[in-house]
């Protein structure tokens, strides 16, 4: 049996089918990565294995126990970082803690509260008002909250959006020795480089399942190759590439497109002339592994297009 | 010839003892998409609101639009728009609801408001929503609504305070897109962002902490002038305990972590590369790629915030 088995889970709001017959099934000790587009229902099912939010259909256990029957007994060994989490501004990190210790029951929470302010290194600020801390240490502090109880799975719904790049590293160092310690996480993020550190993935879209598995089966999804090109005006060269016939897919990064071709070897030469002849220069160009990132767009628009076609023919 | 659109003066704000913004000098020119980056608590949230002027400063001005923060306040609040990472939308109010709500803020004219409702809904791609509720909108819906109604009354200036926040890749990039046609009308966009690779998209830069400028310029000259290291993307098979071991050797300038690749900024190519395959392959850890990369923004960015906490302590 599995650690968290979904089955079938589904929530309405009016006409909107938000979740529609989800499956998913979660091992112990898994970092369980949930990515899909806004709107995909990932919030949806966090708050429904989280017991606030009632099934339209469907069900699920976790750790054996039935959520629409004992989501009391299930409520003791999670913790839910919600999008919204939300702190008392008003309070010092130390008073957070307690006051998350007593709507959790714990009694003698103070041992926990001094092992969680060293793992998550807040200790030295544990004096100051949650609303004087930076985005990052809030994150930690909320996370520390989570923690109190020692919860054995815990859902985190998108905790590094909003995180500079610096704070999302420290977030993550926390994670991994979170897993360490045999917590079982289960989270969503819009960033498919972390993602990537998640040992299982599941794609989500339209409230149901595209793919489970590890990044690098999910990658292998994707079909041709990539080549990464470094070069001047990125966006002429990438409207150029997208409308020559000559790539399956551009897509931006930053500096960089990423040009997906059949054949890298062979399509490069090409790509190359094409862009010489728009008098845009490449500074560098490298074949790359595809990223989760790649295959998150190529199938997303490959749906968006899909969709489109789908309504036209009807039309 | 270029026009100045912000012009930032020894703009300071002080939070009791907390330096939130130290003495910030910096130009911002018509029709520019100028970033504005920094690690959270870094004062780039102060700094807009002080620009917008809903915050007063403590000492020091700026100009935007022509107009001065201290002494024409309102002036300069009907000249530009404000995008808030929250998206301060009425979550209760339907799509043309909140449209009309922010018509009636800025004192547009019904026909003014319909003509504008209208573009909303095309560049927001909300055409048949218009009567949705606004809390059932996903990310992305709900961004450009904002966008959209924080530029209804088509102001010159835009502030973009983390527009794309938690919004999926696909989102974030239809985001940019809009960005970038307006500011090719001229419009000059001031934005915050947490995704490096967005901030490529900008003409300028700055990258402030603990509430001063460290560094500034085009993404180019950033990446050109800042990095003079070789930076080696590295993959492995533990990649926590691969970082362990480069941290502290003396041939290696820095290392970090992108997703599960490692980027090691190296004193050479070949001697790193040599160095690391021996390293490796002496704990047990094996070696899958390792090449030489351009650097990017974001490699810049956690080399300056590095530098900078070692001066500071």
């Amino acid at each position: 049996m599995s650690l968290i088995e979904v089955r079938e889970l589904t929530r309405r709001f009016d006409d909107i089918v938000a979740v529609d017959h989800l499956q998913l099934f979660i091992e112990e000790g898994e970092m369980f990565g949930i990515v899909g587009p806004d709107g995909a229902g990932k919030s949806t099912t966090f708050r429904m294995l989280c017991g606030i939010l009632t099934p339209t259909a469907g069900n699920a256990t976790i750790l054996g126990y039935d959520l629409l029957r004992e989501s009391r007994k299930i409520n003791k060994h999670i913790g839910y970082l919600s999008q919204r989490f939300s702190l008392y501004g008003d309070l010092t990190i130390d008073e957070n803690i307690e006051f998350f210790a007593e709507i959790n029951d714990v009694y003698n929470f103070k041992n926990r509260r001094e092992e969680l302010l060293e793992f998550t290194r807040l200790t030295p600020f544990r004096k100051r008002l949650a609303d004087q801390l930076s985005g990052g240490m809030k994150q930690k502090l909320a996370l520390a909250c989570t923690l109190i109880h020692h919860p054995k799975i815990i859902f985190l719904d998108e905790p590094t959006t909003g995180v500079d790049p610096v704070s999302r590293r420290d977030f993550w160092k926390i994670l991994s020795a979170l897993l360490e310690s045999k917590i079982t996480i289960v989270m969503s993020t819009p960033y498919l480089d972390e993602a990537e550190r998640c040992g299982r993935v599941a794609l989500i879209n339209k409230g149901s399942c595209m793919a489970v598995d590890t990044p690098l089966q999910i990658k292998k999804m994707m079909k041709g190759d990539v080549i990464e090109i470094v070069c001047d005006n990125i966006r002429s060269a990438g409207k150029g590439l997208k409308e020559s016939n000559l790539v399956l897919g551009v897509q931006t990064f930053g500096d960089r497109l990423n040009v997906i071709v059949e054949n890298a070897e062979h399509d490069f030469a090409l790509i190359e002339k094409h862009l010489k002849k728009t008098g845009i220069g490449i500074t560098d160009h490298r074949c790359v592994a595809p990223s989760l990132e790649n295959v998150f767009i190529s199938l997303m628009s490959r749906e968006a297009k899909n969709s489109l076609e789908t309504i036209r023919d009807i039309e | 010839m270029s026009q100045i659109a912000i012009d930032v003066q020894n703009l300071t704000k002080h939070f009791g003892k907390f330096k939130a913004v130290d003495n910030i000098n910096f130009t911002v020119e018509k029709g520019e998409i100028f970033g504005f980056l920094g690690a959270n608590g870094a004062g780039k949230s102060t700094t807009i609101r002080m620009l917008c002027g809903i915050l007063e400063p403590t000492e020091g001005t700026a100009k935007v639009g022509g107009y001065d923060i201290n002494t024409q306040t309102e002036l300069v609040k009907l000249n530009i728009g404000y995008m808030s990472q929250k998206f301060s939308l009425y979550e209760d109010l339907t799509v043309e609801e909140n449209i009309s709500f922010f018509g009636g803020v800025y004192g547009l004219s019904a026909d003014r408001i319909r003509d504008r409702a209208k573009w909303v809904m095309e560049m927001a791609g909300l055409k048949g929503r218009e009567k949705s509720l606004t809390k059932t909108l996903a990310g992305g819906w709900k961004q450009r609504l904002a966008l959209g109604c924080a530029i209804l009354h088509e102001p010159k200036i835009v502030f973009l305070d983390e527009p794309t926040s938690g919004v999926d890749p696909i989102s974030r990039r239809v985001f940019w897109e809009l960005i970038n046609q307006l500011s090719e009308q001229g419009v000059t966009i001031l934005v915050t962002t947490h995704y490096l690779d967005e901030a490529e998209y900008c003409n300028d830069i700055i990258l402030i902490n603990a509430g001063k400028i460290i560094a500034n310029g085009s993404p180019k000259i950033l990446k050109s002038r800042q990095i003079t290291y070789p930076i080696l993307e590295v993959e492995a098979s533990d990649v926590v305990a691969a970082m362990e071991l480069l941290r502290n050797k003396p041939w290696v300038v820095e290392v970090s972590l992108f997703g599960t690749y490692i980027h090691a900024g190296v004193r050479k190519e070949e001697e790193g590369k040599i160095e690391i395959q021996k390293l490796f392959s002496d704990s047990g850890i094996k070696l899958k790629r390792i090449e030489r990369i351009v650097p990017s923004l974001e490699d810049v960015f956690l080399h300056l915030l590095e530098e900078d906490s070692k001066r500071t302590k």
